[in-house]
């Protein structure tokens, strides 16, 4: 048994849930007691889907047990496919249905429905929302595709001679971050460089477009969480092979061209993707070039050259150099938000983890490489902690991450489902490609205060009618309540570019009272002295310092100290 | 598909009720514990279920994540179903490390799933066991368990079961089972003294309201159910009136009876004519004069009918239909027909309660009395509703004279996609579902409102009744402004 208070993943019905509303052609029936159809609630209100997710629950009750749940199913499979006509009936049970045992699957397949009836197997009481939704999109180009496949050892068919490369897009589904616009972001850049997309799946799927995958030349796994094991079966079953690299950020995007250019096996994609990938890189191209891309230069062209190298070049981005980031959300977008923290936006990264267990070896393996050891927790409560603990200056998480930063009064960017209804934006904004790495580039840095702006609130520090507080200050973001227990484990922390005492936060005092240091006149007037913006980090690194050290009061050496050990 | 069968209660009039099997589209009593949780703050709720049920929770919750829950969830995974020993420690510990986190929870209340209640996993039991083990702190309640902590609360920590089961409760129903397992921890009101229980939980500002009209009339002791914190109960004797507040406390209603309590035939508290005669069922249980409690409630009517006067050129004539939700759907159709003018189409309703809904029925079959009518001459025990303005020299407003009698059905339970095909013929002006339906509405040209609204929205009395109108009127208001 496990205390959850919020769970980053529903059930495993869930996920196949989110596959088969984002395809097109496919019903559900869920054998569920009554109140489980709460998760139309989702597509409709948060992704605001104009239609109601394609799913027919039995809703079953008390009464109904007594008497048996067979003709209910019955009933409820001969129902929706009068209704709904699907070309595919999905039947799957929900964690109760599970306990009962009323093979739902088959009782439907014995109606001898004139439409391919697919039980799911989804145990819900091991398994979680992500995981059903993996498995729910393999079983279903499995079962689709198995007649159709050649004996083992067939070799792949050659392209027909003067025929673009095709690839399918495989992983994007209902309720995914920025899905929708991530594959017009990939087929343009595809396109850019001659290749052309066969199916998008699951995401606007129907079955007989399932049925076409294995005429393309490769697959792009897009989201590894969702489609990776249909990946590897495809590869396995149809000799297809599939590209790994998630193009998020300018340094992705350009590898998953490269591999493109090797895995689509032409000459003419391989020498495209490899001269768009030259354009982007900011030490080779002169800078009217640069400028030119500014401009918008290759639009028209469909090609789109990134603003991000550039901006993260220009010295306002200066002050970024060494921001403390903290990164946890699903594997495909915390692994890419490290390398682009990292590489692209000269952040430091000090923390990086996962909610999902399935994926916590990549997520592992990319903190190691980022000198970290990962998070692999689905324990919002001790990621609170982990978080507080580290001292970011910038949280870039899931929806609960979003209201975690804000208890502890840290900028933040919701960068992986699950995400709430602000996350799925009107306009355009992918997060993959060369165009998402410009979007990434202002969602994160828009939390933070600019450079500039930095610099000019320092010089106006002294004027009389500036005050201490800036506008931004006193618009940030508010202390919450913090829960008890990371009370205890949380020093006062500042908000960036915060001007002094007055604009510091606590969180509210729960439990015993924090035994803090007590600063000397002497030393917190040497504090005044340093500049205001990176005051509150000094104030905050002086406290942690002495408290480490069991120091009741802070000297002029205590706060020379502390910077000499924190400035190594 | 068996065809609806169809149904007549005495005294229903035109009202026929189908009962209709089906798909249903509505939360399980779980859902509750967003209201509850914020009522009695000093309570804690812990769902023992699934992940389905911890995901259900925080999907209905929604914003309210900001705050430090007061719920959570114990799910159960694969080893706890193999043996219910093993559901037991697993239940104490967690329960454990909840009270070690949380030692200020007065009321710990285990809400039973539908996972528990197929698994037959006791909680009434553990509750139990879990109360003998807080009281007595000698030793852990399973032999292997940790000691329990959770004597922060003053008097400790009181640990009480209900089921909030889809299998077994529907959306509000969830409250009714909450307050039943109260009722018997309610001390006994010593015989020879009275006192009125409002059941059923109110917003706080509603509640103060209430309570100083009560307090005007010189009817009293009044005790709210449930109490704002869960330590102080109300007395419960002989002496009890009972005035329900919700539509949906049938259960705790009979506990009530049970423990001696009478409860008072009332239509419920929404719009100023279910108000007046929700008052007035409690005025006439402690033998007051009509015309003093007309003194009284002269000020509130009037300012109440002043109000809503704004909203009912909005509404008048507009047509409604009505998905099963809450169970309030019958007493707001029926503040929508006769106070603001508005024709129902069609009213869902998850269940039918008939003698709860007897005081509602009762309002809507007896149309030409009820809002407009001339204040009747002959002496009748209370009347059915306030004078209207014209009484007290007012214009009287068209939509007041009374609307033709209602001719809808009242459909119990309901199949969802029949409904939806219904409101798709029908076309009415405004359609009221949960939130799973409304953006597919809207998508297809229907306006909606969310029902959900309406249970965390303060709307009971006569300072809410135009609140309650405008709630209705916005979707209106804004389909008619939006120029895209």
């Amino acid at each position: 048994m496990e205390l959850a208070f919020w769970t980053y993943e529903g059930p495993t019905h869930m996920g196949a849930l989110r596959v088969a509303t984002a395809m097109r052609g496919v019903h559900c029936l869920l054998h569920a007691p009554q109140g489980d159809g709460y998760a139309d609630l989702l597509f409709t209100m948060i992704e605001r889907r104009p239609a109601r997710p394609p799913v027919s629950y039995t809703s079953f009750q008390q009464r109904d047990l007594g008497r048996g749940t067979a003709d209910l199913i019955k009933d409820a499979a001969r129902a929706a496919y009068e209704r709904f006509r699907p070309e595919v009936l999905l039947v799957g049970e929900s964690c109760t249905a599970e306990l009962l045992q009323d093979q739902a699957g088959a009782l439907v397949r014995s109606l001898g429905l004139p439409v391919p009836v697919l039980p799911l197997d989804l145990p819900s009481w091991s398994r979680k929302e992500t995981w059903g939704a993996s498995e729910t999109f393999h079983r279903l180009v499995r079962a689709l595709l198995k007649p159709r496949a050649p004996a083992p050892g067939t070799p792949r068919p050659n392209r027909a001679p003067g025929q673009c490369p095709r690839a399918n897009l495989l992983g994007p589904i209902a309720l995914g971050f920025r899905c929708r616009d991530d594959i017009t972001a990939v087929s343009r850049l595809l396109a850019a460089i001659g290749v052309k997309v066969q199916v998008t799946a699951p995401l606007g799927a129907r079955p007989a477009d399932l049925l076409r995958l294995p005429e393309a030349d490769f697959n792009i796994c897009l989201y590894p969480e969702i489609a990776e094991s249909t990946c590897v079966w495809l590869e396995r079953t149809f000799r297809q092979p599939w590209v790994r690299t998630v193009p998020i950020g300018v340094g992705a995007t350009r590898d998953f061209l490269a591999e493109v250019g090797r895995v689509a096996e032409d000459e003419a994609v391989a020498e495209a993707a490899a001269r768009l990938a030259a354009r982007v890189d900011v030490y080779a191209v002169p800078a009217a070039s640069t400028a030119r891309s500014l401009e918008g230069e290759g639009l028209e062209a469909g090609l789109y050259l990134p603003r991000l190298p550039w901006y993260s070049h220009s010295v306002d981005a200066t002050y970024l150099t060494g921001k403390r980031v903290f990164i946890f959300g699903d594997a495909t977008h915390a692994i890419a938000a490290a390398r682009i923290v990292d590489q692209e936006l000269g952040m430091t990264l000090v923390g990086l983890g996962t909610y999902l267990r399935e994926q916590a070896r990549p997520v592992r393996e990319a903190a190691r490489h980022h000198g970290l050891e990962a998070l692999i927790s689905d324990d919002y409560l001790e990621v609170e902690v982990r978080i507080a603990e580290a001292h970011p200056e910038l949280v870039l998480g899931t929806q609960m991450e979003r209201h975690i930063a804000k208890r502890l009064g840290i900028p933040c960017a919701v960068i992986s489902a699950p995400a709430h209804v602000q996350d799925f934006p009107a306009r355009y904004a992918p997060q993959m490609g060369f165009e998402g790495a410009d979007v990434i580039f202002d969602a994160w840095i828009g939390p933070l205060m600019m450079g500039l702006e930095e610099h000019l609130l320092s010089m106006f520090r002294g004027d009389f009618e500036f005050g201490e507080v800036s506008p931004a200050v006193a618009e940030g973001p508010p202390a919450g309540n913090a829960a008890a227990s990371l009370a205890a484990s949380l020093p006062e922390m500042a908000l960036p570019g915060v001007a002094g005492h007055s604009a510091t936060i606590r969180p509210e005092a729960v439990g015993e009272p924090l035994n803090e240091p007590v600063w000397d006149p002497q030393a917190e007037n040497e504090l005044k002295k340093i500049p205001f913006f990176v005051r509150g980090k000094a104030r905050r690194n002086t406290e942690r310092f002495a408290r480490e050290r069991g120091l009741a009061t802070i000297t002029l050496e205590t706060l020379y100290d502390a910077k000499a050990h924190f400035g190594r | 598909m068996e065809s609806p069968e169809s149904r007549k209660f005495p005294g229903t009039g035109s009202f026929p009720i189908a009962c209709e099997p089906g798909q249903r589209q509505a939360f399980c009593g779980l859902a509750g514990i967003v209201w509850l949780h914020r009522k009695m703050q000093d309570a804690f709720f812990l769902v023992v279920g699934s992940r389905t049920c911890a995901h259900m929770l925080q999907s209905a919750a929604g914003v309210m994540i900001f705050a430090a829950p007061r719920f959570a969830t114990a799910i159960l995974e694969e080893r706890d179903l193999a043996g219910l020993a093993d559901a037991n420690a697993e239940l104490d510990r967690v329960v454990g490390r909840l009270l070690a986190r949380r030692p200020d929870i007065a009321t710990l209340f285990l809400v039973g799933s539908c996972p528990t209640e197929v698994i037959k996993l006791d909680l009434h039991k553990a509750a139990e066991r879990l109360n003998q083990a807080l009281q007595g702190q000698a030793s852990p309640p399973v032999p292997g368990a940790p000691a329990l902590v959770g004597t922060g609360a003053p008097g400790g920590t009181r640990v009480v079961a209900y089921s909030g089961s889809g299998l077994e409760t529907t959306f509000t129903q969830g409250e009714d089972h909450c307050l039943e397992a109260l009722v018997p921890a309610l001390p006994i009101l010593p015989p020879g003294q009275r006192s009125l229980l409002v059941v059923g939980t109110l917003a706080d500002v509603v509640e103060d309201q209430f309570q100083r009209l009560f307090d005007e009339l010189g009817i009293g002791p009044i005790h709210f159910f449930p109490p704002r914190r869960s330590a102080v109960f109300p007395p419960l004797g002989e002496g009890t009136r009972v005035l329900l507040a919700q539509p949906f406390l049938g259960r705790t209603a009979r506990a009530l009876e049970a423990r001696g309590g009478r409860l008072l035939d009332a239509p419920f508290p929404i719009g100023i004519a279910g108000t007046w005669r929700w008052f007035g069922a409690a005025a006439q249980a402690w033998g007051l004069a009509e015309d003093r409690v007309a003194a009284v409630l002269a000020k509130p009517v009037e300012r109440a009918q002043q109000a809503l006067a704004r909203y009912r050129p909005q509404l008048a004539g507009k047509r409604i239909a009505f998905f099963p939700d809450s169970q309030l759907e019958a007493p707001i159709a029926r503040f929508l027909h006769q106070e603001c003018g508005m024709a129902i189409l069609e009213v869902g309703v998850p269940y039918f309660d008939r003698r709860l809904m007897a005081g509602e029925i009762d309002l809507l079959g007896k149309k030409g009395r009820v809002m407009g009518g001339a204040p009747s001459a002959q002496p009748r025990p209370w009347s059915p509703s306030p004078p209207p303005p014209a009484a007290r020299g007012e214009p009287l407003s068209p939509p007041l004279a009374a609307p033709a009698a209602p001719s809808f059905a009242l459909i119990e339970g309901g199949d969802v996609d029949r409904q939806l095909d219904a409101v798709r013929t029908l076309r009415p002006d405004l359609t009221v579902c949960g939130l799973g339906l409304a953006n597919p509405l809207e998508a297809e040209g229907l306006t909606t409102k969310w029902s959900i609204e309406l249970v965390f929205s303060p709307i009971q009395g006569f300072e809410q009744a135009a609140d309650l109108a405008e709630l209705f009127a916005r979707p209106l208001l804004r389909r008619d402004r939006l120029g895209v």
